[in-house]
């Protein structure tokens, strides 16, 4: 049954967390274990994506029930993708924390935790049931209130209240949009609904339950009026956990809104107007936020919400070619997000601080580390040959041929302010004359550190940087693979064939 | 029973935006738990409500015969009860924390992460 290697991501991080909980105080063994899981799933990861590749569509009906009743678990080449570039920033970010999170704070279930949280990614990828999606969401979130508290410094606690109130509200919204649709259509099954709904005659009512949708996962994926709790938490919890969350749980909320906007609700005029507006706001309103900024952090958790943007006005631009570069986005910007986050991690265990006006002089004392870090930094703003142009070259083409030329004042406008922040940070942390900070009490500088500990820091940032020197000089077969995503989501009979089998439709 | 249940959603559901909307840390956590019942309540009234007819396919027969009760709903409910529960108890414990750490429960005294630095 080759089918059922669909199952085995989510298996395998269930699987870790629970022989992670019974190491509950044995920290060596748990970053063993943690380790050794996540090249295990990576392995998963890979398989699945060749299979899925070589096969087309894969469909797994859990406990045998058939398709529009049971819950099904697809794999097509969009959650495929997706579940692969988790596995490569989930090995990361696990080499990362085993070198920087506290001793105190692994005592404390940090490990399991993380490997919860991803099994909550990988489920939610791979699901093609709504309500299970809520579920899986909801698995996400737990684990994220408790990575980001764990540790419990004041700030921790101020960020944590307002990124949990405001992914419960969403959850919230999500749960009334699930309950509307299923008012109108009675089914849950996606490639279910992507018929039945097609079909219902009260537009009305399709329209309020899609615009909740977009609501909640617009709040989740930190769209343009509801992002406030994004920067007032990123930068509050350890480097390592943002990089997990900057990486990973703001593109969940863009998967999904991607998989329920190209398969669920088609072809509605007023919803795109929609989402290419907040997509050109998104991409203003991040930039300028991060404009004022003098955390490096901050800087990052703007860019996040600004970067979204691109992703979101992929989709509203519905056309094949700007939804693959969507999807190119998306697949360079977890890449690149989650090392940014790590990088600063890096900085952070140098000098002590997370302020530009205090940082400086990295450039004359690491020669080497600043030009590792510059690749994920100039990756960031896509100069040409590396991994963010690309895509952006796609937008733009595409809005040129819709003739959106205030989208295209969005897009050029959000990247000059992208590249002008990151040219700042390079001169600021990097080349300036290096200040003389107060030695930190109790703090263990990157230079003090054993051979070991630089390696698990410095390791990781090099596999990211590579991931994304590899997305940007194999720009070719990124765009093979953003196409065939594209395209499986355009014409979405195939998802819905896949999952229904041929004679459901016919029926 | 539909009307009365539709008024009552929407009081669940204004009443818990407006408890969301004051300055208080407790005040905050009852919103979100009226939003939660509120929600629960609108899936259950989308299921159609559907009085003494439960699921059950008689013995000889092999499909339903008449109108029936839909189980989905129900189970969505539980589902989504057990979540909330979960979510408010850690909710509570975190309100509790954040008040004997930051020594405030008014919303508006807690913005340093918001601040510039």
């Amino acid at each position: 049954m080759i089918q059922h290697i669909v199952l085995y991501p989510i298996l395998i991080q269930v699987f870790i967390a629970i022989l992670l909980l019974f190491c509950w105080s044995r920290v060596h063994w748990q970053k063993v274990i943690s380790v050794v899981g996540s090249f295990l799933s990576l392995g998963i990861a890979i398989i699945l994506f060749i299979t899925t590749w070589n096969e087309g569509t894969l469909t797994v009906q859990a406990g045998g029930w058939d398709a529009p009743f049971g819950i099904s678990f697809v794999s097509d080449t969009f959650a495929a993708t997706l579940i692969l570039l988790t596995a490569i920033s989930g090995l990361a970010v696990s080499v990362f924390s085993v070198g920087t999170i506290l001793p105190a704070r692994l005592k404390f279930g940090y490990l399991p935790i993380f490997h919860f949280l991803l099994l909550g990614l990988n489920g939610a990828f791979l699901t093609g049931d709504i309500f299970n999606l809520y579920v899986w969401f909801e698995v996400i979130i737990i684990s994220s209130f408790v990575l980001i508290t764990i540790g419990g410094e004041k700030a921790q606690l101020e960020g944590a209240l307002k990124y949990f109130t405001l992914n419960i509200f969403a959850s919230m919204i999500f749960l009334t949009a699930v309950a509307v649709l299923y008012g109108i259509t009675g089914s849950l099954n996606m490639a279910d609904l992507s018929i039945k709904v097609a079909a219902i005659e009260n537009r009305g009512l399709v329209e309020v339950s899609a615009v909740l949708f977009l609501i909640g996962f617009g709040i989740k994926s930190a769209l343009f009026p509801l992002y406030f709790w994004l920067p007032a938490s990123y930068h509050t919890p350890p480097p390592a956990v943002s990089a997990i969350f900057g990486g990973l749980l703001t593109k969940v909320g863009v998967y999904a809104i991607i998989r329920v906007f190209t398969l669920i609700f088609v072809g509605d005029v007023f919803l795109e107007n929609i989402i290419l507006t907040l997509a050109g706001f998104t991409l203003v309103s991040g930039a300028l936020g991060a404009l004022v900024q003098n955390n490096i952090v901050k800087i990052f958790s703007y860019l996040i919400i600004c970067h979204i943007g691109y992703m979101i006005l992929g989709l509203g631009l519905v056309s094949e070619l700007a939804i693959a570069g969507a999807v190119f986005y998306l697949i360079h910007d977890i890449i690149v997000k989650t090392n940014l986050f790590m990088v600063s991690g890096l900085i952070y265990r140098i000098k002590g601080t997370f302020s530009m006006r205090d940082l400086g002089g990295l450039y004359a004392k690491y020669p080497l580390l600043s030009l590792l870090m510059a690749i994920p930094f100039f990756s960031l703003v896509g100069i040409p040959p590396l991994s963010g142009f690309w895509p952006k070259l796609a937008l733009i083409t595409e809005s040129f041929k819709m003739s959106n030329y205030w989208l295209i004042a969005a897009v050029l406008f959000a990247t000059f302010i992208t590249f002008y922040l990151i040219a700042k940070i390079w001169s600021e942390v990097f080349w300036k004359e290096g200040k003389v900070l107060p030695k930190l009490y109790n703090f263990r500088y990157f230079d003090k550190l054993k051979l070991e500990k630089k390696v698990q820091i410095v390791a990781p940032i090099i596999f990211l940087a590579f991931v994304s020197l590899f997305i940007g000089f194999g720009a070719e077969y990124i765009q093979q693979l953003a196409l065939r995503v594209a395209n499986e989501l355009t014409n979405n009979q195939h998802y819905v064939q896949s999952v229904l089998g041929k004679q459901m439709i016919a029926n | 029973m539909e009307f009365i249940l539709a008024i009552l959603i929407g009081i669940f559901y204004a009443s818990g935006l407006y408890m969301m909307l004051r300055r208080s840390l407790v005040k905050l956590i009852i919103g979100l738990i009226l939003i939660g019942n509120g929600a629960n309540l609108l899936i259950f009234l989308l299921g159609r409500i559907t009085k003494g007819l439960p699921p059950i396919i008689p013995g000889e027969s092999p499909v339903f015969l008449k109108a029936y009760a839909d189980p989905i709903p129900q189970a969505l409910i539980l589902t989504a009860i057990v979540i909330s529960f979960g979510l408010q108890s850690f909710a509570i414990v975190l309100v509790k924390r954040a008040y004997s750490v930051v020594k405030t429960d008014d919303l508006d005294q807690m913005n340093s992460t918001d601040q510039f630095s």
